[in-house]
């Protein structure tokens, strides 16, 4: 048990939270200015697609060199703000449902870089493999230095700038502040496509940093993970990143125990296995999940929601 | 003429998805007509693609009911996915356990573990928005993941057989069979998997309608979904209507379990289905929540996929990733209705409150 929390778990929790953090921190503005955001799941995938695909171009027709996975990362962060503009005129040009279209969104970017790899390397779904020196080339330290800066801007963004008190009145009373002068629409769009570019980074992060190339649905639920962190962190900075951190935790712990950690004699019995089992890896895959649905009841501590989450501003005439 | 309004704008979505589909199609190097003509006509070719296509569209039928009811009630019920995978274990699970029994006691039993297991699911999210508030969205999705994870424990450590290095169970019964069209329709070749549930959604369909117009239960349902303070003060419970909603919602989909294990697998195969529960709610949404049009837009997408394993199988460079690629454009579509409808959109069913 105690040679399980090393430093190496230290960097894989840092490592597998990276687009975790980066999804939760943008999703976190747009569910501020009052938009939800299931569809960050979708967001990733265009992102971790158009990277490496463009990495792998970069790299291999345009020998582009170290430039390639910058390019990448660049390309990704578009893809993904691409994807939000789409779900922002959507739900806000024609006031559609925000859970139904996030959901299209998640459909349509589960079918559409499985579609075009399919078509453009000749894969079943999935992008070439990018050399080994055309990865991100930032060691988990650096990354995980970035990312505390991060969340300290969106904190310093959200509540000691002009822009972030505008963002949270428009998700509290957008009526209230459409009174005052401020453009409901226009902060939603911002708070909308802030997100895409953050979720299209964490994306490019897993197909050019964690692994390298992108394969069929290679997000598999981080999107998911990363609203949940969101939701548990109680859509605020800090907590949202301390969030992602446990739920990195959990994976990092999930990966690494395979073998490591035995099942307590009581719940071998419970789950009717011999004693001296491992623990079954599927009990830890459901922490995360387990902690929002608890957290949302209301049972450790209280969890409001922006108060006009969800819902269309109409402005009166 | 009203009739005529609610076909209009399905039509238009799903031509809209076909026309960007046909445009993608083109800029990855194939002919979007000779891609379209293979997809239809291997949908509609008789007995194969007809069998397929319907076999393909009886899970949509059962989780585009399950979306249409709790849309009723003014709830989105996204768990689906999780529901009619603790249901389709659950069937399993009895087929398994109780083989000993005869098929007159094991088959309604299967069937019953299928429903309840599958409406326990889906009363989850149900009682914890009706108790807490919390919204059903957010808990639907964790419970996906939380559903798929403990069957998927249940079959690798208790269910599987030893050695076996596909995540499937042990084989039911043989009593806990249901048959094949094939059996029953002389002609119609048996290899086909289409079964019985495809009449069992039929017959959901026409449930569904009679509970939710024709009951007094279905009214109060329907009018807590368009207007709950009203619904309130005409002495209608919200909490008890949204228990209601989600139970029956989890039912409908846990059916699916019904098709898939007891008619085509008669095992629990882990990872089974292809977002059946996610593609019900572009059948409901597209079937403009009624029943009769989830029955329309679940044939289509049944002749989606199964035309789409031809289209991958015989173009050059298109996959059967299209079919997603159209599915998820239809949604787009019917969700911003407005973009066809102009400004006068009424979006009363769809109104939500929080997250």
């Amino acid at each position: 048990m105690r040679d399980l929390f090393t430093i190496a778990l230290i960097w894989s929790t840092v490592r597998l939270a990276t687009p975790l953090i980066l999804a939760a921190l943008g999703g976190l503005f747009s569910e501020r200015s009052g938009i939800i955001n299931i569809a960050l799941e979708g967001k990733m995938l265009a992102g971790a697609f158009t990277a490496a695909a463009v990495t792998y171009a970069a790299d291999s027709k345009l020998h582009l060199g170290a430039a390639s996975p910058w390019i990448g990362l660049l390309a990704g962060m578009s893809a993904g703000i691409l994807i939000a503009a789409i779900y922002a005129i959507v739900c806000i040009r024609y006031k559609a449902d925000q859970v139904v279209s996030g959901t299209a969104i998640n459909i349509l970017m589960f079918g559409l870089p499985a579609f075009l790899s399919g078509a453009l390397f000749l894969s079943s779904g999935s992008t070439p493999q990018i050399p080994r020196d055309r990865l991100i080339p930032f060691t988990p330290f650096v990354i995980a230095l970035l990312l505390g800066l991060l969340t300290a801007i969106c904190w310093y963004v959200l509540y000691r700038t002009p822009f972030g008190l505008r963002l949270r009145s428009v998700g509290e009373n957008p009526e209230a502040a459409d009174a005052a002068g401020v453009s409901v629409s226009r902060i939603r769009y911002s708070g909308v496509l802030i997100a895409g570019a953050l979720a299209g980074i964490g994306g490019a992060y897993l197909s050019i940093g964690q692994s390298s190339l992108f394969t069929r649905n290679m997000t598999s639920g981080r999107g998911f993970i990363a609203l949940a962190a969101l939701i548990f962190g109680k859509w605020r900075p800090v907590q949202t990143l301390l969030a992602c951190l446990l739920f990195g935790f959990t994976e990092a712990v999930s990966i690494q125990m395979q073998g490591a950690i035995k099942l307590p004699a009581f719940f071998a019995t419970l789950l009717r296995q011999t004693p001296g089992d491992d623990i079954p890896i599927q009990f830890i895959q459901m922490v995360p999940y387990l902690l929002t649905i608890i957290v949302l009841a209301g049972f450790i501590g209280s969890s409001r929601p922006p108060r006009a989450l969800g819902i269309p501003y109409q402005k009166e005439k | 003429m009203k009739l005529l309004r609610e076909l209009l704008f399905p039509l238009i979505a799903v031509i809209a998805a076909f026309i960007i589909g046909g445009i993608l199609i083109l800029i990855i190097g194939d002919d979007p007509i000779v891609a379209y003509k293979l997809l239809l006509g291997s949908a509609l070719s008789w007995p194969d693609g007809i069998g397929y296509t319907l076999f393909y569209a009886t899970p949509l039928i059962f989780t585009g009911l399950a979306v249409l009811v709790a849309f009723r009630c003014g709830l989105l019920n996204i768990g689906a996915e999780g529901q009619l995978y603790v249901a389709a274990f659950a069937t399993a699970w009895v087929g398994i356990t109780f083989a000993h029994m005869s098929g007159w006691v094991l088959l309604p039993l299967c069937f019953v573990a299928a429903i309840i297991a599958g409406g326990a699911w889906g009363a989850i999210p149900g009682v914890l928005k009706a108790r807490f508030g919390s919204h059903e969205v957010i808990n639907t999705i964790m419970l996906n993941f939380i559903a798929v994870a403990l069957v998927s424990y249940f079959t690798q450590y208790h269910y599987k057989t030893p050695g076996d290095p596909i995540m499937e169970t042990t084989e039911i019964s043989g009593g806990a069979h249901i048959a094949r069209i094939g059996r029953i329709l002389p002609g119609f070749p048996e290899r086909i998997p289409l079964n019985l549930a495809f009449i069992l959604a039929l017959v959901c369909c026409v449930l569904v309608y009679l509970f939710l117009w024709r009951t007094k239960w279905g009214y109060e349902l329907r009018a807590t979904g368009s207007n709950p303070t009203a619904a309130e003060y005409g002495g209608i419970s919200i909490r008890k209507q949204i228990i209601i909603a989600m139970t029956i919602s989890g039912s409908l989909a846990g059916m699916v379990g019904i098709n898939e294990v007891l008619g085509y697998r008669y095992r629990y195969y882990d990872g089974f289905s292809a977002s059946y529960g996610f593609t019900g709610i572009a059948v409901a949404l597209l079937g403009r929540n009624h029943p009769v049009g989830v029955l329309l837009s679940a044939i289509l997408f049944g002749m989606l996929i199964r035309g789409g394993i031809f289209v991958d199988a015989f173009t050059n460079n298109v996959t059967k990733d299209l079919v997603d690629v159209l599915q998820g454009i239809v949604i787009l579509f019917v969700a911003a209705e407005a973009l066809f409808r102009g400004p006068f959109s009424r979006f009363g069913l769809l109104k939500r409150s929080k997250v």
